[in-house]
């Protein structure tokens, strides 16, 4: 079983003193450890931006892909080796910008993987501007004059994508963050967590403070999860308050729960010999 | 008399049933020994518009569809007036007499002969669904051609299910008898049973080959958008994922199928994608991520013309130079380009086996009229190609080395892999420039080494094709003029050097299988004794004639080019080669 020293990488982290991404790193390190996983039996998936960097400071199996595409490249891993945990890290900016067009589609397959998004509101690599979760009105280096329209609410389109595991957290409680990622890995299925990430340099706004008057925790305001609606309302709360925790949860098959031929069954363990064409063939004669 | 050498189309409205129905006669030809090629040609369109099918059918072998038409089956007035310029003299037309009024003025000519049957009217006796007024035209076809009606009989039984089938045989004896009854004897064409009918051949388009030779190579995982004219790929490997259990997934865009076949093979199995230009544009990004990552891929790139969209149900070959480049950077890559069905099996076979040896992606080269048109074939030796996986290691040949790094420095370049989940193995790999270990780096020298290294399998890549057949040469080594091809326009060139034969003019042919890394070697040698050269090729710029120029510095003599969607005829082509000697 994995120990927080095993998980260690020769990698010097480059992220800013302060950074929301090291909540998240270390909540990602201490599930992995609480759920006692071996270190090659998790795939880290991440894409592009200060979050991509999580392959770097993570000693497990990963893939750095491109920009917006972490979830179809997780896609096909989980699909062709089940028995791997596949687990994405995406930004705001990669997930809801870049990668919008994937992230229904994941959800409503119900791949068996887990997303983790640095939600920080902002670009940080690229040095500034706006993201899908700028709040209107937000200035950067790309919108001096403030953000236009309003910010995308992925918690509310994971819910009505048929999302199955609907959590949101916040870097600035890693003890909380642990435990929802806890859950969303064991979750068979989809599971979705929105990591509020305050970007130090880049988002003047949604700062640890910003946040920590106004969030507060579903679970300890008796939110029963398995009530779709009521996940629907509180996905929509939004300003003087803002729930972290479990918003949604329920159990549906998988995609691969589809494919009875293939279910649970690495296709990798395939043997690559034996695929015998000729009854194919013998119906073209 | 004419026997066993025909050319004949089907036409009508879309929906009709056109390209089934073409396809049923092909086949009927096929099993009574005879030589097949069939080809349609469609709109971007579900109803409505106009259809055809061209089969033709002959003793000896033949490579594609020919300039003329000698019996046309129209379920519209339109199609024979849209054709009536193609007929050979004395050519037949199975039409609708009580539906359609023909006069030689319309038609323009007077040498054509007419047969008008009534096909809804038998229909209508059937009491079956119109569209199948092409069963009773396939009858009469048969019946004019003297053919014998059980062949036909058994195809539309496997064809169609049963209490179908069984209507669809009565409706075709009606078609056959009722042109038996009024036109015995006068069609100048025959088909008869050849001594090789009964003999294992296979028709099938360039498409379902490709999926075979994908099946045949332990593809496991397919991942698509539908994009006409690879989404018949699509068809063909959704139903046989129970049986060879694979994963065959609709994606939500290109962007998606070829990320999700770079994490399906990093995961280590076979993986394939299908598409044209246009969602090749979206997969390029993803293309250059495989190259970087070193994970292997099989890409079909099934061309159309463009630019952008183009035209959606036609042919091209426009994508040549887009296919060896596409991607930022530099990385290695092979592009093949069958130019058969049988290549369109082998070589996809080839290419898995390529991308996995090397890491590398490897793309296919189809279009519209290779991928859709159906060739007969021999059945397919499924032994010729082994599966060669390159270093894969297995669990007992890792334990006890050192820690395992993806991108590790080789001779040759080529890392070994293993699959991520095997115990003790850490497999990390990254779109960023990285380490061996698969770290990101923006280290100079690595860097630099990182560039070398993918480019040493390049350098092996070469070596190793030296045992492929990366071209192929037909005709005498001495010719009045070479040509010089790639992918689906070898059937056409084929074709064309048959009738130039036939009149004298010596012609060979050097088909360019493998276009990246490009054969060198076998080009130059072929140029060199050639006395005069002509490149044929379905694009505006001819691309290939300026890889020829890129790679041996020779400029050729002449081009051929076509590009307004449609494939080459062999007689047209021919008569364009014999303008430029």
């Amino acid at each position: 079983m994995v120990t927080l020293e095993d998980l260690k990488t020769p990698k010097k982290n480059t992220w800013c003193p302060g950074c929301g991404n090291f909540g998240i790193l270390m909540g990602f390190k201490r599930a992995l450890v609480q759920l006692g996983f071996e270190r090659d039996q998790v795939v880290l998936v991440s894409g592009i931006g200060c979050h991509g960097k999580m392959v770097n400071y993570v000693n497990v199996n990963g893939f750095h892909g491109i920009h917006g595409r972490v979830l179809p490249l997780a896609t096909g891993i989980k699909l062709a080796n089940p028995n791997l945990t596949v687990v994405g890290f995406a930004g705001d900016a990669d997930c809801y910008d870049e990668g919008w067009g994937h992230f229904s589609h994941a959800i409503r397959r119900n791949i068996d993987i887990t997303l983790i998004v640095h939600d920080n509101m902002v670009l940080g690599l690229t040095t500034g501007q706006t993201t899908a979760t700028s709040q209107k009105g937000f200035k950067t280096k790309s919108t001096p004059f403030g953000s236009i329209p309003p910010a995308l609410n992925p918690m509310a389109h994971a819910l009505v994508s048929n999302g199955t595991f609907v959590a949101r957290g916040f870097a600035g409680d890693m003890r909380h963050l642990t435990g929802l990622i806890v859950e969303a890995i064991k979750h068979k299925g989809f599971s979705f967590i929105d990591v509020f990430q305050p970007c130090v340099t880049f988002n003047y706004l949604n700062t640890y403070d910003w946040f920590r008057q106004r969030i507060y925790k579903l679970e300890e305001e008796g939110h029963d999860y398995t009530e779709k609606q009521k996940a629907l309302e509180k996905s929509f709360e939004w300003g003087d308050r803002i729930p972290i925790g479990i918003f949604y949860k329920e159990e549906r098959s998988t995609y691969r729960d589809g494919l009875p031929h293939v279910k649970g069954m690495p296709l990798t363990k395939l043997p690559t010999e034996n695929a015998d064409i000729t009854p194919i063939l013998e119906s073209m004669m | 008399m004419i026997t066993n050498k025909i050319s004949v189309m089907i036409g009508g409205e879309a929906g009709a049933g056109i390209t089934r129905s073409g396809f049923l006669f092909a086949k009927a030809c096929l099993r009574g020994g005879l030589h097949v090629f069939g080809t349609n040609d469609y709109q971007s369109l579900i109803r409505g518009g106009h259809n055809f099918y061209i089969a033709r059918a002959d003793a000896e072998e033949i490579y594609s569809q020919v300039d003329t038409i000698d019996l046309l089956l129209a379920l519209n007035k339109e199609t024979i007036l849209f054709h009536k310029d193609e007929f050979v003299p004395g050519g037949g037309i199975v039409y609708d007499g009580e539906e359609i009024a023909l006069s030689d003025e319309e038609l323009g000519r007077d040498d054509l002969k007419l047969y008008p049957v009534p096909l809804r009217k038998i229909v209508k006796e059937l009491k079956g669904e119109l569209i199948m007024r092409n069963t009773v035209a396939l009858g009469a076809a048969v019946g004019l051609l003297e053919y014998d009606l059980e062949i036909l009989n058994g195809v539309i039984r496997d064809a169609f299910k049963p209490e179908a089938a069984e209507l669809n045989v009565k409706a075709a004896k009606m078609g056959h008898n009722y042109a038996r009854g009024h036109y015995e004897g006068d069609f100048e064409y025959r088909l008869e049973k050849t001594s090789s009918a009964g003999k294992r051949k296979i028709f099938l388009t360039g498409n379902e080959a490709v999926g075979l030779g994908a099946i045949r190579a332990s593809c496991k995982f397919y991942a698509a958008y539908p994009m006409t004219p690879a989404t018949p790929l699509l068809h063909f490997m959704a139903p046989l994922d129970r049986e060879y259990s694979t994963i065959v997934i609709q994606a939500e865009s290109e962007i998606a199928a070829i990320n999700m076949v770079a994490g399906a093979s990093f995961a280590g199995v076979r993986a394939m994608t299908a598409t044209s230009g246009g969602g090749f544009c979206l997969m390029s990004e993803g293309l250059g991520m495989t190259g970087m990552t070193e994970t292997s891929a099989v890409i079909m790139v099934a061309q159309r013309p463009g630019p952008s969209t183009g035209l959606p149900t036609y042919s091209g070959q426009g994508d040549l130079r887009f296919a060896i480049h596409a991607s930022q950077g530099e990385f290695p890559r092979v592009v093949i380009a069958p130019g058969d069905v049988e290549e369109c099996f082998y070589k996809t076979m080839e290419a898995f086996n390529l991308a996995e040896k090397f890491q590398i992606p490897a793309i296919l080269m189809t279009d519209k009229y290779l991928a859709e048109s159906y060739g007969s074939a021999e059945f397919f030796d499924q032994n010729r190609i082994g599966i060669d996986r390159g270093l894969l290691l297995t669990e007992d040949e890792y334990v006890g080395e050192e820690e395992y790094r993806r991108h590790k420095f080789a001779k040759d370049g080529v890392s070994p892999r293993v699959m991520p989940g095997m115990r003790g193995a850490i497999v990390r790999t990254n779109a960023d420039e990285h380490n061996e270990s698969g770290y990101t780096t923006d280290d100079p020298d690595l860097t630099t080494k990182m560039a070398d290294k993918r480019f040493k399998k390049l350098d092996a890549l070469v070596k190793d094709l030296e045992n492929y057949e990366t071209t192929k040469f037909y005709g005498s080594e001495e010719a009045d003029v070479t040509i010089l091809g790639w992918g689906s326009t070898k059937g056409p060139i084929r074709e064309a050097m048959k009738l130039l034969n036939k009149e004298g003019v010596k012609v060979n042919y050097l088909q360019i299988v493998y276009l990246n890394p490009f054969p060198v070697a076998n080009v130059k040698k072929i140029l060199k004794s050639a006395k005069k050269t002509i490149v044929v090729e379905s694009n505006k710029t001819s691309q290939l004639s300026s890889l020829i120029r890129e790679h041996l510095l020779v400029t050729v003599d002449h081009k051929i080019l076509k590009y307004n969607g449609r494939p080459f005829n062999p007689g047209k082509l021919s008569q364009r080669i014999k303008e430029v000697l």
